[in-house]
């Protein structure tokens, strides 16, 4: 039903329908206006809390932090620093005590800047991964008709319901030495105080609190595919997985795509689950946090890194949606306009 | 979307007759076991760890043993320098006036969106999409230093403008999903009685649009409730919010953490979103899922 209900308005945007051109030009006109009345206030809203504190960032990032000047021991009231908060995150260069700029010395915030880099892109590949694994599974499950069905429905809202704090909390519990973890495999690791065990206690959280979100998007992906397609294909003598990789894979991909684009984004701005079950520790540092640990120390410089984080961010997002075809946009428009 | 689904649910289990017994079935059955045991088992163990007194926190035992409220009473005592009665009011403040704020301004937006055709309604849609993907840390660093040149740091208004840059988009984005399934032809219907677009919206759609409208709501508040990054930079002992506050929970002792205390509090602030979550279950669905299928 909500098909037909769109269709004359996907048509009528295309504009071949319309019994002359220059109507529907004028009703586009018309309706423009009245539009962007509607659209006014929650675009000022979001150019006022998004668009100025960007702006300001990129501009704060172009300045000297004040503070004491290493290299003559005076203090300094900032001004403009080039790109020098830009090469001390991306080349790791510090200002020398004795002027000009040497490496960043181990364990300075500004030589963490790649390891978190890559830390953020590790989470994220591998929580995503194993989201996307688990979520299709458990939307295959629950796209069955059985009994019950709608109680599963009901289980995976709730560790998506819970606040990611708690979450933190809770597998920081977990995983403590004396906690169930340990005792139910019978180990004995330090889980937070040690880099791998760290990485998989946060990578694991990740994993239960946003799989349900990942499942439920595959499945309403799934509910689109008509039953009679898998009739038609049984009835050809295809198998499961022929099944699987013919029918449902493609079909499904799009509503995949854009998952995996929202699940990305998301993690690639993890701050959450390693602020609270590490603190940073043990490699577990991803670029959100070091944004958060600089902020203390210097705003300007921490404007530069939270622009990079931001740019990074956007980049893979473009990667996605030009490259690999994750049209969210389309998928909201739903106007057939798709390139 | 949320028609689509709900017919569906009603009408699959009716249809193929089953035989007997199938091996099919029981291998859904045992995964859909899995699942439940995935989901619900670290949320059990939370429920199980509240209710235990505080000397057996370790204790293995899978079920409710030494029960007791103590621990409830510990995350309300505030001789600790905890104040978690505050702590959740400010949550609430906060989720509240952000959700009516956004809800209030995207509700025309989303309307918009859905029923209007003008110039650019792709760069807009993009623009709201990208704006709900920003990275909380690129608004924390400038607005830090912009409140507390202003005097605003933490103030409530200071934890509700940043948390509306993420709740307004992905309020907009909901309600634009759902307002596109709405039965419009009613709208039309209005026009035709005499009514101008502007009262077909007051008068009919309106009302029409308050269930779609109140899940929104619900994913609204939810996302501002469960906010973290941006609440533990910027709000201070008066405006802390419930999830930086079990994030810093004090215990008696300095160095152990209060392990018993925190999954209480982590309760208490979990319960009511799960009862939420669970009654509108279908509903929230149908809004998460909202437009990112079509």
């Amino acid at each position: 039903m909500s098909t037909e209900l769109q269709k004359p308005d996907a048509t009528a945007t295309a504009g071949h329908t319309m019994p002359s051109r220059e109507s529907a030009d004028r009703k586009q006109l018309t309706q423009g206006r009245w539009a962007y009345t509607l659209l006014a206030p929650s675009l000022i809203l979001l150019a006022v809390v998004i668009i100025y504190p960007v702006l300001n960032a990129i501009i704060m990032s172009f300045q000297k932090d004040s503070g004491l000047d290493p290299a003559t021991g005076f203090f300094s009231e900032g001004g403009p620093a080039g790109f020098e908060n830009y090469t001390h995150w991306l080349l790791q260069q510090c200002t020398a005590p004795g002027g000009g700029s040497v490496a960043c010395p181990p364990g300075t915030l500004g030589a963490q800047f790649w390891d978190s880099m890559g830390t953020t892109f590790f989470f994220t590949v591998v929580t995503v991964a194993f989201e996307t694994v688990l979520g299709f599974w458990m939307a295959i499950i629950m796209a069955r008709a059985f009994r019950g069905r709608s109680l599963i429905r009901a289980a995976v809202l709730v560790p998506w319901a819970i606040p990611t704090a708690v979450t933190a909390k809770l597998w920081f519990f977990i995983f403590a030495f004396e906690g169930i973890a340990n005792k139910l495999f019978g180990t004995q690791i330090l889980w937070t105080g040690s880099e791998w065990p760290a990485k998989w206690a946060i990578i694991i959280a990740d994993v239960w609190k946003t799989t349900p979100f990942m499942a439920l998007l595959i499945l309403a992906g799934l509910q689109l595919i008509p039953d009679e397609v898998y009739e038609a294909a049984k009835v050809d003598g295809a198998s499961t997985w022929q099944r699987f990789r013919l029918i449902t894979l493609p079909l499904v991909k799009p509503a995949l795509m854009v998952a995996i684009l929202f699940r990305v984004l998301d993690a690639l701005r993890m701050y959450d689950l390693p602020a609270i079950m590490t603190q940073g520790a043990n490699g577990t540092t991803t670029l959100s946090i070091l944004v958060v640990q600089q902020i203390r120390q210097g705003f300007n410089t921490a404007a530069a890194l939270s622009t990079i984080t931001f740019l990074v961010i956007f980049l893979v997002a473009f990667i996605f949606v030009r490259f690999l075809g994750a049209n969210a946009v389309d998928a909201a428009t739903s106007s057939g306009k798709a390139k | 979307m949320s028609t689509a689904t709900a017919s569906k649910t009603s009408t699959a289990p009716a249809e193929k007759p089953k035989r007997p017994f199938n091996w099919g079935s029981l291998r859904t059955y045992i995964s859909a076991v899995i699942i439940l045991i995935w989901c619900l088992a670290p949320f059990y163990w939370m429920l199980v760890t509240a209710f235990r007194d505080v000397g057996y926190t370790f204790d293995t035992t899978p079920f409710f043993t030494h029960i007791t409220w103590d621990n409830f009473a510990t995350v309300f005592d505030e001789s600790l320098g905890n104040h978690f009665g505050r702590n959740l009011l400010n949550s609430l403040i906060v989720g509240a006036v952000t959700t009516v704020v956004a809800l209030l301004v995207g509700v025309f937006a989303a309307y918009a969106l859905a029923r209007l055709n003008f110039r650019f309604k792709f760069v807009v849609l993009g623009f709201i999409l990208g704006a709900s993907m920003f990275p909380g840390v690129a608004l924390v660093t400038p607005l830090f230093q912009l409140f507390t040149n202003i005097g605003w740091f933490g103030t409530y208004q200071a934890l509700i403008i940043p948390n509306i840059s993420f709740v307004l988009p992905l309020t907009v984005y909901t309600l634009t999903s759902f307002f596109r399934e709405m039965p419009w032809e009613l709208e039309e219907a209005a026009r035709i009685d005499g009514c101008t677009q502007g009262q077909a919206f007051r008068k009919v759609i309106l009302p029409l649009a308050a269930p779609a409208t109140f899940t929104t709501a619900i994913l609204a508040f939810i996302a501002s409730w469960n906010e973290f990054l941006i609440a533990s930079q910027l709000s201070n002992d008066s405006t802390k919010t419930v999830t930086v506050a079990i994030a810093y929970f004090a215990g008696a002792q300095p160095h152990q953490e209060p392990y018993t205390a925190v999954m209480a509090a982590g309760t208490v602030v979990t319960i009511p979103l799960v009862i939420l979550v669970l009654v509108f279950q279908r509903k929230i669905v149908a809004g998460l899922t909202a437009g990112a299928v079509k």
